[in-house]
């Protein structure tokens, strides 16, 4: 029925099991829907969120799905921006696409999140308006938004390229040229995702008054907005090589060569590396140093099974040393079950980060009388999390199905 | 904002708390919830979000009898006097609070802010209060709100203001006597209703002022001081162990 939108030459499932499939995920959507739309006509009483727990949830979501979203501008910014000095980057452009709509997802369903998370949603475009130029939030607001425009502007082509709207002389035109001008969106897209990967770690480690979150750092700018920008590039690449491998699981196909998971387990196994051995020396000082000089001991910063001292070693040596040990040895790589493996560690890892840096950063008591909190989410934060997950995967589904988003898929899977 | 975080006028209004006078009564949290409009919650059990500007700490020395000894501890915002900006102002996206380098108090404008609770973060003091609901008061209070202060919608973060509609009030009063209105002493609900005058307010760049000698006072001390807010709070005790908690690992 719907074959004439299907890319010339693959293979996709019949109509009827998509649109089941497709019909199931926008019933998880429509319940985040739903959730969220409570939350912003009930107001966020109905959240688990209270005075000591300002930010929650939907704060430690939009900080891993952004993190993880970083593929996009990363893979963008090999590709477009290094493969002409470095000619193994060019293999990229087999997955480049993938890369631009799993970031699309991540940003936009980002910011809708991020729309629950304020009190005054109304009041939403008062950061254009009345801009604190002091703050990293403004910086995230600014350059989220201006990143997700980018990432319209790149998605824009790749649906452009859909067999039927491609018949139409003026959408090709104009995707011609869009595409012709992908680099510089590229590029553009690769500062503005700088700044705001690192003005998100900003925003815990400026807190001055918080010693669980501060961090010392260099010029206006302390560590954690290095160490989140080195996070998200070590991760983002490792979550979009793992949705390729889950479509091409769910499909049944393949879809891209295997080397370029092999260049992906070695940008992976790089950056992460450098990474873990900063974060190191940062943990290092901060809790000897830093921490100590607030009259603060590492053991006041966990406590019991909810934020214990195994949120730490999951975070830097589960999550980080050894996936990072795995992927710099090819034969670590060369095995699929250690590649991926190592992929979901550092997706793990990045978003337990996040939930330190966002929740347990609140929990840890600061004034000496003070005391413990336990933070824990209700059903109108898990739904709006669970249907920006079913969104991210309708989407790509939909995007799959309809569009060429992998150039090599047709050579890859002859059609007997 | 002034660099140095100091007031560019000759005045800072500041708090000092007599910790060995307070009673505990909390007539000065009741005062302030009276004067400042604060609104009451379906369930006030839900410490974890009622309102109060004004929270009465009960400290102990954690020893048994006979050298048990506990104290109480109100807290207001400390309106923190960091340089460059307080640990609040210095994150809100939208400037919705700020502080006024005139005098030192930390304001918050109600209709501007956006309530993404990023100050109440970046307070470690948990001064800052987010209104989780409509604000209601039962029926028979509702006449007695005060004119003077705006309520606040819901969605919104409120603190303490250093009752900024009394200076506003005083600095009124001085214009059409003729006199200085910067010069204004004024005194916060929470001070007037202390039946011990445990709280002085006053100026505390004026050496001669109550607040200015009590702040230098042997017992004085200030919550948290090694995490350099500078809050213009002061507390007085005579127990080392209460200057212990207030400054931890001193």
């Amino acid at each position: 029925m719907d074959k004439a939108l299907i890319p010339d030459g693959v293979k996709r499932c019949p109509l009827p099991i998509f649109a089941l499939w497709a019909l199931l995920l926008t019933a998880v959507v429509g319940w985040g829907v739903w959730a969220g739309g409570m939350v912003l006509y009930k107001a966020m009483n109905i959240t688990g969120l209270n005075d000591y727990f300002g930010f929650g949830f939907y704060i430690t979501i939009d900080l891993a799905i952004i993190a993880l979203g970083a593929g996009a501008f990363f893979t963008g910014f090999l590709y477009y921006g290094l493969s002409r000095f470095f000619p193994a980057f060019k293999e990229l452009s087999k997955v480049i696409n993938l890369s631009v709509v799993v970031g699309f997802l991540c940003y936009t369903g980002a910011i809708v999140i991020l729309l629950l998370e304020l009190g005054q949603p109304l009041r939403s475009w008062f950061p254009y308006w009345h801009p604190n130029v002091h703050s990293m939030l403004t910086e995230v607001i600014f350059c989220i938004t201006c990143y997700a425009i980018v990432l319209t502007i790149e998605y824009i082509p790749i649906i452009l390229e859909n067999r039927k709207i491609n018949e139409v002389r003026g959408a090709h035109v104009f995707g011609h040229t869009l595409h012709e001008l992908m680099a510089i969106f590229a590029l553009t897209g690769t500062f503005l995702s700088f700044f705001h990967q690192g003005s998100l770690g900003g925003v815990a480690g400026v807190l001055f008054a918080r010693p669980f979150a501060f961090r010392t750092g260099f010029f206006i700018w302390p560590w954690t907005f290095f160490l989140f920008v080195l996070s998200a590039i070590a991760s983002g690449p490792g979550f979009t090589a793992l949705v390729c491998r889950a479509l091409e699981k769910v499909s049944g196909r393949k879809l891209v060569d295997r080397s370029v998971y092999d260049l992906f387990g070695k940008i992976v196994g790089v950056l992460l590396s450098v990474y873990i051995v900063l974060k190191i020396i940062d943990t290092l000082y901060w809790a000897f140093v830093l921490a100590p000089s607030f009259g603060f001991k590492l053991s006041d910063f966990y406590l019991g099974p909810y934020y214990g001292i195994w949120l730490l070693v999951a975070e830097i040596l589960i999550c980080g040393v050894l996936p990072a040990a795995i992927l710099l040895s090819p034969k670590g790589r060369s095995s699929n079950g250690l590649l991926f493996s190592s992929f979901i560690l550092v997706c793990i890892g990045v978003t337990i980060n996040r939930f330190v840096m966002t929740v347990q950063a609140l929990a840890t008591p600061v004034m000496p009388f003070d005391r413990w909190e336990i933070y824990i989410p209700t059903i109108y934060e898990w739904a709006p999390g669970f249907a920006l997950i079913a969104y991210i995967i309708l989407v790509i589904s939909i995007s799959y199905r309809y569009l060429p988003l992998f150039p090599r898929e047709k050579e890859l899977n002859p059609v007997r | 904002m002034s660099e140095a975080g100091h007031s560019k006028s000759g005045v800072l209004y500041g708090m000092v708390i007599d910790l060995d006078k307070c009673t505990g009564c909390t007539a000065c949290s009741v005062a302030c919830q009276a004067e400042n409009n604060v609104s009451f919650l379906p369930d006030e059990s839900n410490k974890v979000r009622s309102i109060t500007w004004m929270e009465i700490y009960w400290l102990q020395n954690g020893k048994d009898y006979p050298d048990y000894q506990f104290t109480y501890l109100p807290r207001p915002c400390m309106h923190c006097n960091s340089p460059h900006h307080s640990p609040c102002t210095f994150v809100c996206p939208v400037n919705a609070t700020q502080r006024d380098e005139e005098n030192g108090i930390v304001s918050h404008i109600y209709p501007r802010c956006i309530g993404c609770r990023y100050c109440m973060v970046a307070c470690p003091y948990h001064a800052r209060r987010f209104n989780w609901y409509d604000p209601s008061w039962p029926q028979t209070m509702e006449t007695m709100l005060s004119p003077e202060v705006s309520t606040r919608m819901r969605g919104v973060v409120e603190k303490c203001t250093f009752c900024n509609h009394r200076l506003l009030q005083a600095r009124s009063k001085a214009f059409a006597d003729g006199t200085d209105p910067n010069a204004v002493i004024y005194t916060p609900a929470c001070a007037a209703a202390c039946p011990t005058k445990a709280i002085a307010f006053g100026n505390l760049l004026d050496a001669k002022s109550d607040v200015g000698k009590l702040s230098k006072d042997p017992r004085a001390f200030r919550i948290l001081e090694k995490l350099k807010t500078e809050p213009k709070v002061y507390y007085l005790s005579k127990h080392q162990w209460v200057h212990k908690l207030g400054d931890k690992g001193m």
